[in-house]
């Protein structure tokens, strides 16, 4: 009897700490989308930021800056990320394939900031220029263990026998990976990719020092430039009831790009999966 | 897959193939030694100046030269532990629910909603903190009464910002991590070890029990990878913990973490010996949470040996 009631009560509690992690969820959701959802108009995607005092205005800058500093990100981790990700995966008894994914996990679990600090001394220090490309090297540092191990994962659910088919047709091992196993795992990992974008596009603290802000519109790559997070963090700490306004449309536009993408790809994966296994 | 027979391993493609995509890979354990080297040589005019005494003193005074990181040392690892204390009994219990309990039909959306928490940047943590949780915080500091305010746990005046607000937020930050690695190790718990104790007469708990203590180092792991995660934060934490270098033991105290400083001070830093400080910080975090993450990996390696078991950024991509 007392063991029932002791399994019942621990029952009890693994519900009760499902629903007490959902309830910051919804509410973290509830807030940033009730101040934000007002505060979003055309203007704020068009136009530039106003001065203190001057109501309106928007995030136009700020909103190109992320687009760029992600791109950049992208240029630099995807190239690296998926050949990366095929060699661990085609290879993945070597002790290469488990230094690399052992340090993928290491260099996904270090600090941002510390990114920051590393991409800060690489490109900043020896132009003496806070630049846009420092950031996105920074952001795309951050994505790289993102994508070796998205790419590794899906090009694993590939069922073996198509590999085996292909060598068995007399194709090269490159061949095989290039013109069928890739191929198969293309879509998964193009999700995975835009996933793994709308996370970077979250990061703060590796561009405070790296693209730093720009109050102008700006596309060069070897000036500082704004950025959608940094926007937010500066109007946030601001004593200015109308940059908060701001600070949570922008939260709210973030939000809503990384919950489009999550649930992009989970149908995605989902739909791999049952088209893999049968 | 060893496929490939000696006629093949000597055609050029075959042979390159392997050298390019690993020439690739190689980038990644370079990447990690790199930040080590980069960081360490930044920080070598703090390194010389002041040795270990920079880790002992408790003196944060840039305008006449003083640097002791000790403050933010006790900072970082007091709101992470508490953020652990309060974070990992709640994501034990999720990951228990999602791998045992949970009706068949809400696992996966619940699965995704809780590593949602995971995708949410650190921004918004912060933007939300400030705004709707410090004045929660206030108003529970407000309501503690007087005789509590004499232990030193509570004392201070009721500002709002300080340790207790970047410590929950932290916790609800690191529940995702801890939670879906439980998770994947309990999954990898062979079924043998919960049928056999459910043969024996056990209870739900009891099999649970079984299974939790087959896969302890993996969750051990599970928990410090989230306590790593905790280290390492800072957007939230810097707009949480009221920024102030001095070590006190009050949950409602202003404090200061590592991470913290290097945000908010970094961009100020123009005197050279300020910046290697403040890089040295920067060191020293690298290695705290190399260490916490590769011996996580390590523990959660040994249980999950035969599965992947993803030790990082839940990615839904990937998890679902």
């Amino acid at each position: 009897m007392r063991r029932k009631v002791v399994s019942g009560a621990v029952v009890a509690f693994c519900a009760a700490a499902v629903v007490l992690a959902l309830i910051p969820l919804g509410f973290i959701l509830f807030f940033v989308i009730g101040h934000g959802l007002p505060a979003l108009n055309a203007a704020f995607f068009t136009q530039m930021p106003k001065p203190v005092g001057e109501p309106g205005g928007g995030m136009a800058n700020a909103i190109a800056g992320t687009l760029i500093l992600i791109g950049l990100a992208a240029g630099i981790a995807v190239p690296i990320g998926i050949v990366s990700g095929i060699y661990v995966s085609e290879y993945r008894k070597t002790s290469l394939a488990s230094a690399v994914r052992f340090s993928a996990d290491i260099l996904n679990g270090v600090p941002s900031i510390v990114v920051g600090l590393f991409a800060y001394t690489t490109a900043v220090l020896p132009f003496h220029r806070f630049s846009a490309i420092a950031g996105g090297l920074a952001l795309g540092i951050m994505m790289i263990p993102l994508i070796v191990r998205m790419t590794e994962e899906l090009l694993n659910l590939v069922p073996p026998t198509l590999r085996d088919g292909a060598l068995a047709l007399g194709a090269t091992r490159a061949r095989a990976v290039v013109t069928v196993i890739l191929p198969a795992a293309l879509p998964g990992i193009l999700t995975g990719v835009l996933v793994a974008l709308a996370r970077i596009a979250g990061e703060t603290a590796p561009l405070l020092f790296t693209a730093f802000n720009n109050r102008f519109w700006s596309t060069r790559l070897d000036q500082p430039i704004a950025s959608l997070t940094v926007q937010v963090y500066t109007y946030a700490i601001s004593p200015y009831d109308d940059w908060h306004r701001q600070a949570w449309a922008g939260a709210t536009v973030l939000i809503g790009a990384i919950l489009t993408f999550s649930l992009l790809a989970r149908a995605m994966t989902r739909r791999l999966e049952r088209m893999h296994r049968p | 897959m060893s496929t490939t027979g000696p006629l093949r391993r000597s055609s050029g493609e075959g042979r390159l193939f392997p050298i390019l995509t690993g020439a690739a890979a190689f980038l990644v354990p370079c990447l990690v030694a790199g930040i080590a080297l980069v960081l360490w040589r930044e920080s070598l005019l703090s390194i010389r100046e002041f040795g270990f005494a920079f880790w002992r003193t408790s003196i944060w005074d840039p305008v006449a030269g003083q640097f002791g990181a000790l403050p933010f040392i006790w900072g970082t690892l007091y709101s992470s532990l508490l953020a652990l204390l309060l974070s990992a009994p709640v994501a034990l219990g999720i990951a228990v629910f999602l791998s045992d309990l949970s009706p068949q039909v809400l696992r996966q959306p619940l699965i995704f909603l809780t590593e949602l928490l995971a995708a949410i940047p650190s921004i918004v943590y912060g933007l939300w903190g400030i705004f709707v949780l410090v004045p929660l915080v206030r108003r529970l500091e407000i309501a503690t009464p007087s005789w509590l305010k004499g232990v030193p746990l509570f004392q201070g005046p009721p500002l709002g910002v300080g340790l207790l607000a970047a410590s929950l937020v932290l916790a609800v930050m690191m529940v995702p991590f801890t939670a879906s690695v439980a998770r994947e190790i309990l999954k990898a718990v062979p079924s043998a070890q919960r049928e056999g104790a459910y043969a024996l007469g056990a209870t739900g708990w009891e099999a649970i029990r079984m299974a939790l203590f087959y896969g302890r180092t993996g969750i051990i792991g599970a928990v410090m990878l989230g306590l790593g995660r905790a280290l390492g934060e800072t957007m939230a934490v810097t707009m949480l913990i009221g920024n102030n270098p001095r070590i006190s033991m009050s949950l409602f105290a202003p404090q200061y973490t590592m991470a913290a400083v290097i945000a908010n001070e970094f961009t100020e830093a123009a005197d050279p010996l300020y910046l290697d400080a403040l890089v040295e910080i920067g060191l020293v975090l690298f290695l705290i949470t190399v260490a916490i993450n590769a011996l996580s990996r390590v523990l959660v390696w040994r249980v999950g040996r035969e599965r992947t078991v993803r030790a990082g950024r839940p990615l839904p991509a990937a998890a679902v």
